[in-house]
């Protein structure tokens, strides 16, 4: 039972309510990094781990205010928690891998004002889901990131060929093709796992 | 401080969604129903004058290295009380607006005003940029949610204009939401060379 719920929570973040093309969480950097294929692969991996550990540091925090009744705290909490994390994991791969910390550049302070962080872990305690169904949605929710980032990168390379009408020039035609992916991606609203 | 030339760019020459393209994810995510997008739209713009003023207010305090740090707590601080006033006194929008009024936090657009004009002017012209660019989002949000919930539901602020079964549910679908603001900002686009061309 614990296995497939943990599956369900996966699927359901990564094809089904897809961060980005469903719920329209982090549509800020989905739009400005999407430029190059290898800068928007750096910035969703980027995103899984600090979803990942921002879900894993919330759990705690959330378990804490509660206890003190200072659940209308939360948004503050989060966000300091977040914001910490950012710097943290920046420091870290400053020293630790700078290749990657170079790659990244100025869109890893950035992620702290992504909303998908956020989101998720806000997500997380709407759904009162335990330490590890949270985990793991931070996780997959991150997964769907990187996906829908890759996919619409690719075609945006190819849209810069493209001759759209003068008015819909760059930023209009992209929100048209996320339209598109949008689509695509509602036809997953029908799958379900059989037990 | 002019604050008619502030207007016009809040409403139309510098407005944050269409021309800065700031805060996209609400302005897609809500604008389903006229109700929803007045609701985001009005609390987003009493958050933003808010923290205008007090971070203009703050701004020789506020030390330049955590700057950010600062403006991101005082923002969730106004974020929590809008979110809990709304829940007194609003239940049905903040039901269906659920998460996305705390991730008013992380709104780019609160935070882009702060670093570029609140930290950098006066109270009262803070004020006057967070009421002129709080309105030019909610205008935006209520031209999304109008031609979004007439489109996809066939009703216009829950009054049904054709049958619903007419409409194209495809609208006030995620997928809708991408489609109906690539538009506007092509439209804007189109006005924009119009104007500059006809000078």
């Amino acid at each position: 039972m614990e296995w497939t719920t943990l599956l369900d929570i996966a699927l359901g973040a990564i094809l089904i309510n897809n961060f980005i093309l469903a719920q329209f969480l982090g549509i800020c950097p989905f739009m400005g990094v999407s430029r190059k294929m290898d800068t928007s692969v750096g910035m969703g991996l980027a995103v899984i781990f600090v979803m990942g550990l921002a879900s894993a540091l919330c759990y705690p925090v959330n378990l804490l205010l509660e206890s003190l009744e200072l659940g209308y705290m939360q948004t503050v909490a989060f966000i300091l928690v977040i914001a910490a994390l950012v710097q943290l994991v920046e420091m870290f791969l400053k020293k630790a891998v700078p290749t990657l910390y170079q790659a990244l550049g100025v869109y890893l302070p950035l992620i702290t004002t992504n909303c998908a962080v956020l989101g998720v872990v806000l997500l997380n305690v709407q759904n009162s889901y335990n330490f590890i169904e949270s985990v793991v949605y931070g996780i997959t929710g991150g997964a769907g990131f990187l996906l829908a980032i890759v996919l619409f990168s690719s075609i945006r390379e190819r849209l810069e060929f493209s001759d759209p009408p003068r008015a819909f020039q760059g930023f209009p035609i992209a929100l048209i093709t996320a339209g598109l992916m949008a689509l695509c991606f509602m036809g997953f609203s029908g799958l379900q796992i059989p037990w | 401080m002019n604050a008619g030339k502030q207007l016009k760019d809040g409403l139309l020459t510098q407005n944050p969604v269409l021309v800065q393209l700031l805060g996209m994810c609400s302005t897609l995510a809500i604008t389903t129903t006229i109700a929803n997008g007045i609701g985001m739209g009005l609390s987003v713009t009493v958050i933003l004058t808010l923290s205008n003023i007090f971070i203009s207010l703050l701004r020789k305090i506020i030390p330049e290295q955590v700057r950010i740090a600062c403006y991101i707590v005082v923002i969730a601080g106004f974020v929590t009380m809008v979110d809990l006033l709304l829940q007194a006194f609003f239940p049905d929008i903040a039901e269906s607006l659920g998460v996305f009024i705390p991730l008013i936090v992380v709104n780019c657009i609160i935070l882009a005003r702060a670093e570029s004009f609140a930290s950098r002017n006066h109270p009262v012209a803070a004020a006057v940029d967070g009421i002129c660019q709080g309105l030019g989002y909610t205008l935006v949000l209520l031209a999304m949610s109008a031609i979004r919930e007439l489109l996809g539901s066939g009703a216009l602020a829950g009054n049904r204009i054709f049958p619903a079964e007419y409409s194209a549910s495809l609208i006030a679908q995620p997928a809708g939401g991408f489609l109906t603001l690539g538009c506007l900002i092509a439209l804007m686009q189109w006005a924009q060379r119009k104007v500059k061309g006809g000078k």
